[in-house]
């Protein structure tokens, strides 16, 4: 019964998660206007008419702005994730795996990293790269690796001396082996998890840096940077603001939901009771 | 085929100066309470447990501390039975998976190891089905019967049995015992057979080896130690089965 109703939990969120997505992935092919076309007289059009979300100062439609917008916030947010979890994991996984020096040094590093006040350092580091998207998600992929490196080095130690490691070694596993054939698919469940709970975090720390002007550049649309454009017209002409921001709320509770259900899937406790 | 072996093991000895041989097609049991260093012993032998001072002898070849790489080629002819059959299985693949995994690390191609991979299923007494099933979904006496088909599916010469059938209740524990002789006779294994069950290892074995803290008090023939005990260790060893 619960398991059922969790499946389609993750059916629903999962297809909201993957509408979402789809939009961003052909956002040139929807949009209603051109996003970057300014018309000065058609600014700050309320919304209603033939621009259903408004237009911002320049006269642009907000609408396509934050579909087109969604492209550069989701797909950055991604390549940010999967960065961080590629090289935290495999920092992680090999400190567990062979512990001793290595392991103690990058670990202490790692705990210099999570001390720090994230964002701070991300907002550091972004300006000493220089503007642009591509600085931000690698200011910020460079604070959180430590995260996952954490996590899948704790997940290697737990599975390390299992019996089963030992049994594959004996079955003829190297290291390689032991690695991808039976570390990775013990742990890749947790780390899964974390990461797609994480992404809704990295999307506002994304937007946030954007905010500040350390992300995305205008013009291009990127809700964070939208939102800051729009920020001295909040009284007057709110949709500006509300367009990107709810669009950022929406998106981060989808994937925040999303990654609650699959930690519920994956649950052990909720598995089917064995016989 | 001879096994020297003299062991010390850190500050603490776990096994201390521990001398046996395994014979071709032989079973020698390993007999002693907890903490005797029964399985520390068996656990240098496979190369689980580095071995602080002495040597391991096999056909004549030290393989005292096998470096990773040379490994391989040691497990060819040596496997290992462990005690727990649920946890020596990766829970997340299938039974038959695990043991078809073995025979394509040594050069099996997945045609043949999968037609390997049935008939050892077979030869152990689990069907098909069991086969696609996860380590979770079987009955502890069908998983330690899957490893078992995992330990012989390269044909070694050696089997250690580390407390193979303690985990297991009595029932099963008399049919793994009487696959394990059947498959001893069949393949010419020489099984080292790690026991705190006296009667079992009365069954399964010609020859036993008593530990007491990490050293060899008695050795011989198993009727003769079992009947006749030399040792004060021993003798209470036998009688502390007797009284329960």
């Amino acid at each position: 019964m619960r398991k059922t109703n969790i499946r389609l939990r993750f059916i629903i969120f999962l297809g909201l998660v993957l509408v979402l997505a789809g939009v961003a992935a052909f956002a040139p092919a929807l949009v209603p206007f051109d996003p970057y076309e300014q018309n000065l007289q058609e600014a700050l059009r309320a919304p209603g008419g033939t621009h259903l979300l408004g237009t911002d100062r320049y006269g642009r439609d907000m609408l396509s702005r934050v579909i087109v917008g969604g492209r550069t916030t989701i797909f950055s947010t991604l390549a940010l994730v999967g960065v961080s979890v590629i090289i935290g994991m495999v920092i992680g996984i090999l400190c567990g795996y062979y512990g001793g020096k290595m392991d103690s040094i990058v670990m202490r590093i790692s705990d210099v990293c999570l001390a720090f006040p994230g964002m701070v350092f991300a907002i550091a580091a972004a300006s000493v790269l220089g503007g642009g998207i591509i600085s931000a998600v690698s200011a910020l992929a460079f604070i959180s690796w430590p995260k996952y490196a954490r996590l899948a080095r704790g997940e290697v130690l737990s599975i390390k001396n299992r019996t089963f490691m030992e049994a594959a070694r004996l079955g003829g596993c190297g290291t390689w082996k032991l690695i991808t054939g039976h570390i990775l698919p013990n742990i890749s469940g947790t780390i899964l998890v974390t990461a797609t709970l994480d992404i809704g975090t990295m999307m506002m720390e994304l937007a946030g840096l954007s905010f500040l002007g350390l992300g995305a550049m205008p013009p291009a649309a990127e809700w964070g940077s939208m939102m800051s454009d729009g920020r001295s017209m909040l009284q007057t002409s709110p949709w500006v603001i509300l367009a990107p921001g709810t669009a950022i709320f929406i998106t981060v509770a989808c994937f925040n939901l999303l990654g609650d259900t699959i930690r519920d899937l994956l649950d052990p406790k909720r598995q089917d009771v064995k016989a | 085929m001879t096994k020297v072996f003299t062991n010390r093991r850190q500050s603490f000895k776990a096994v201390d100066g521990v001398n046996f041989r395994l014979y071709p097609g032989q079973c020698l049991g390993i007999v002693g309470e907890s903490g005797s260093g029964k399985s520390t012993a068996a656990r240098m032998i496979a190369q689980l447990e580095t071995t602080t001072e002495g040597r391991i002898l096999y056909r004549n070849q030290d393989i005292t501390n096998t470096p990773g790489r040379k490994r391989k080629s040691i497990y060819r002819n040596m496997q290992m039975i462990f005690q727990n059959p649920l946890d020596s299985f990766d829970p997340r693949r299938k039974l038959g998976s695990s043991v078809v995994e073995v025979l394509c690390n040594y050069g099996f191609s997945k045609i043949e190891a999968r037609a390997q991979m049935k008939k050892l299923m077979e030869r152990v007494g689990l069907n098909d089905e069991i086969a696609d099933r996860y380590p979770h979904q079987v009955s502890g006496g069908q998983c330690q019967r899957a490893a078992i088909a995992r330990a012989i599916a390269l044909k070694p010469e050696i089997l250690i049995c580390d407390e193979a059938t303690s985990a297991l209740d009595v029932s099963v524990q008399q049919q793994i015992i009487k696959l394990l002789k059947e498959l001893q006779s069949e393949y010419h294994l020489s099984i080292l057979f790690i026991c705190h069950d006296l009667a079992l290892v009365q069954e399964m074995c010609q020859r036993v080896i008593v530990m007491y803290e990490g050293k060899i008090v008695e050795e011989g023939a198993v009727d003769e130690v079992i009947e006749n005990p030399k040792e004060v260790y021993t003798r209470r060893l036998l009688d502390s089965v007797l009284s329960i």
